[in-house]
């Protein structure tokens, strides 16, 4: 069984989004820490790319920061060794599909799995160009986490069918970003998911507020929320820690209300 | 378990997020719906006679040839196109598309404003909505062309993110079609993203040798022995090779913008300095780094500034079938100064670094050999740029 399920073993599921290196790979392991320290479910651990084109400003800047301080996939695999010394909960990578591409996909699973990594979210690969990652991360053991849009319609219950670790349902349309309302209508994407597969789903893109992310965990397992870290991570650089922390605990209780 | 689609060799396919991929599904079987059918053809070739003005011609460059002294050289006029470059040709394919979808507004990204302007005019035209991205340094480069775009009526949008130029602002475009894709088609203007743009920019390109071939049979009463344009995505090269790359006499030459030089960092050669990785909805040649972060790339000309290169291309080069060769910006300001001279056309400096590679081939050649060089756009918005490039400041 995928360890990424532990993640929703534990009541609704708290997903902060984590990039790498913003602004420096010590912190990148402090905020993780504090993170799981409050709460964190899992986290997702961003590894810079030059050219985001899923994400808005926000990550978009986090990216630029992380790579002029000099991160690289080697540096984010030499992190996550160090993390998995002590964080046990489920870590998944969130990047780009040429960053992995350009690693080799073979050699960037067998260390994922040699570091600790339990799955991968690439934004840029959809279901129909997924078999080049699939197959390699299968190997491995690597959970290839596929994500379901508000546009996807007629195409849930095939990505469902195939899908592993957890569904990433993208909350509403446009790049990733707070948003003040999310007016798709998760509830028929989680009733096609659920007639598909038993895999957890969880929903991200647009949340920062409390009560948004219970309101999607309501009607999912879970909750990710990415930009509002960043958000915090940028205006607190090297004393983020604390107030990443704070804020994965207010949330966490959030989606925990019943 | 479904198939990518849309490849070239390894090249090509949808890397693309979810949140697009009915959108260029749609856009897919629309394609393949009208491609076929008469009323749309007899409307589009209607708008690129009568209103873009083709066929362009396959000019003699009889003076050109006499001084470089080798083989014949003619050249493609996309110069003379209604709004001044080949770009038109894509657009008004794509526009009159997206209009029969019932696609209301159009995006596009633009690095020269070649593309931007030609699908500023066809929104005008078929009365769309029209937003154009256009990287923040471009608009300064181009400013003329900013001030067309919106004397069309269209809204431009500088973009500052990363380098600011050419894929920055497809970057941008493809943010903004996730955003709102109902109403909108992304107008792309290259034969690259994903699935199908690189076959329908591709098809719509194909005009130039459909027309070269027949053209140059009439005058010459054979085919060419080299067709010659440059490559940035490689539209305009696609659209010059396409009808001759079953004639394997024929040699196809793509010419990279080489910056200032392929041995620096300063270059935008993608073919000559890049290798394979996964960018804009593509697997293609790009320029990146060890780790597949895309490098910041450089050319004089905007056109031409662009980390990545078409995924037909990149199988073209994988197959030996096409050449790519590097031009720098040094060649190409030459070869803009040269044919504005000998023959009296100012060349867009993209289509500059092609009539460069040009000069170095002709003179090798023997007389009974023959050249086409594509002149894909005309070259007035670039005046200023090299005029400064010479260290002479003059007002737009």
């Amino acid at each position: 069984m995928s360890n990424i399920r532990k993640a929703f073993e534990n009541g609704k599921a708290f997903i902060p989004f984590i990039t790498c290196g913003d602004p420096d790979i010590e912190t990148t392991a402090e905020i993780v820490r504090a993170a799981v320290q409050n709460g964190a479910d899992l986290i997702e651990l961003g590894i810079p790319f030059s050219d985001p084109t899923a994400e808005g400003p926000v990550i978009q800047g986090a990216n630029i920061r992380a790579l002029s301080a000099g991160i690289t996939t080697d540096k984010v695999f030499e992190l996550v060794s160090e993390i998995r010394k002590d964080v046990k909960i489920p870590l998944v990578f969130m990047t780009y599909a040429n960053v992995v591409f350009s690693y080799g996909a073979e050699r960037f699973m067998s260390k994922c799995k040699e570091t600790g990594i339990d799955g991968i979210i690439l934004p840029d690969l959809p279901f129909e160009e997924k078999e080049e990652f699939t197959e390699p991360a299968g190997k491995y053991g690597i959970d290839m986490i596929s994500l379901i849009a508000p546009t996807s319609a007629d195409r849930v219950s095939m990505i469902a069918k195939e899908a592993q670790g957890f569904i990433y349902i993208v909350s509403s349309l446009g790049v990733t970003g707070m948003r003040s309302e999310i007016n798709t209508n998760i509830c028929d994407i989680v009733r096609v998911i659920r007639e598909n597969t038993d895999i957890p789903c969880a929903v991200g893109f647009g949340i920062s507020k409390p009560e948004q992310a219970k309101a999607m965990a309501d009607i999912s397992d879970g909750a990710i929320v990415g930009s509002a870290i960043i958000k915090i991570m940028e205006k607190y650089g090297k004393d983020s820690p604390r107030y990443v922390g704070e804020y994965v605990r207010m949330m966490k209780e959030a989606v925990s209300e019943i | 378990m479904s198939q990518s689609k849309g490849r070239f060799g390894i090249h090509g396919g949808q890397y693309i997020p979810e949140t697009l991929m009915n959108a260029v599904i749609e856009l897919e079987n629309a394609y393949n719906h009208y491609k076929d059918d008469p009323e749309f053809n007899s409307e589009l070739t209607q708008l690129l006679n009568e209103y873009a003005g083709r066929p362009s011609n396959l000019y003699f460059a009889e003076k050109l040839t006499r001084e470089l002294g080798g083989a014949k050289i003619y050249l493609k006029r996309e110069d003379l196109n209604h709004t001044g470059s080949h770009k038109i040709n894509n657009v008004l394919g794509q526009a009159l598309l997206a209009k029969k979808m019932g696609k209301t507004r159009l995006i596009a990204e633009t690095g020269a404003g070649q593309h931007g302007v030609a699908t500023a005019t066809a929104a005008a035209l078929l009365g769309m909505e029209c937003v154009v991205f256009m990287g923040e340094e471009d608009t300064k480069r181009q400013a003329l062309n900013v001030y067309r775009m919106k004397l069309l009526g269209s809204d431009v949008i500088p973009v500052k993110s990363g380098t600011a130029t050419l894929k920055d602002a497809v970057s941008e475009a493809m943010r903004e079609w996730t955003s709102r894709i109902n109403d909108t088609h992304y107008c792309l203007g290259s034969v690259m993203g994903p699935h199908p743009f690189p076959t329908i920019v591709r098809d719509f390109q194909a005009v130039i040798s459909r027309e070269s071939r027949t053209q140059i049979l009439e005058k010459e009463g054979r085919l060419p022995d080299a067709v010659i344009a440059c490559v940035g995505g490689g539209s305009n090269a696609i659209g010059s090779f396409y009808h001759y790359i079953p004639d394997k006499d024929v040699r196809l030459i793509g010419c990279e913008a080489a910056g200032r030089g392929i041995d620096t960092f300063e270059t935008a050669a993608t073919v000559n300095t890049g290798k394979i990785g996964i960018f804009h909805g593509m697997k293609s040649y790009f320029c990146q780094d060890e780790y597949g972060q895309i490098a910041p790339v450089y050319s004089i000309s905007a056109g031409l500034d662009y980390p990545g290169v078409g995924p037909e291309h990149a199988n073209l080069h994988d197959i030996g079938r096409a050449e790519y060769v590097p031009v720098t910006d040094d060649e190409a300001v030459n070869a803009f100064e040269y044919l504005s001279r000998v023959e009296g056309i100012i060349p867009a400096i993209e289509s500059a670094h092609a009539v460069a590679y040009a000069m170095k081939l002709a003179p090798a050649m023997d007389k009974d050999k023959i050249i086409i060089i594509t002149v894909s756009g005309r070259g007035d918005k670039d005046c200023a740029a090299i005029a400064r490039y010479r260290g002479e400041y003059i007002y737009e």
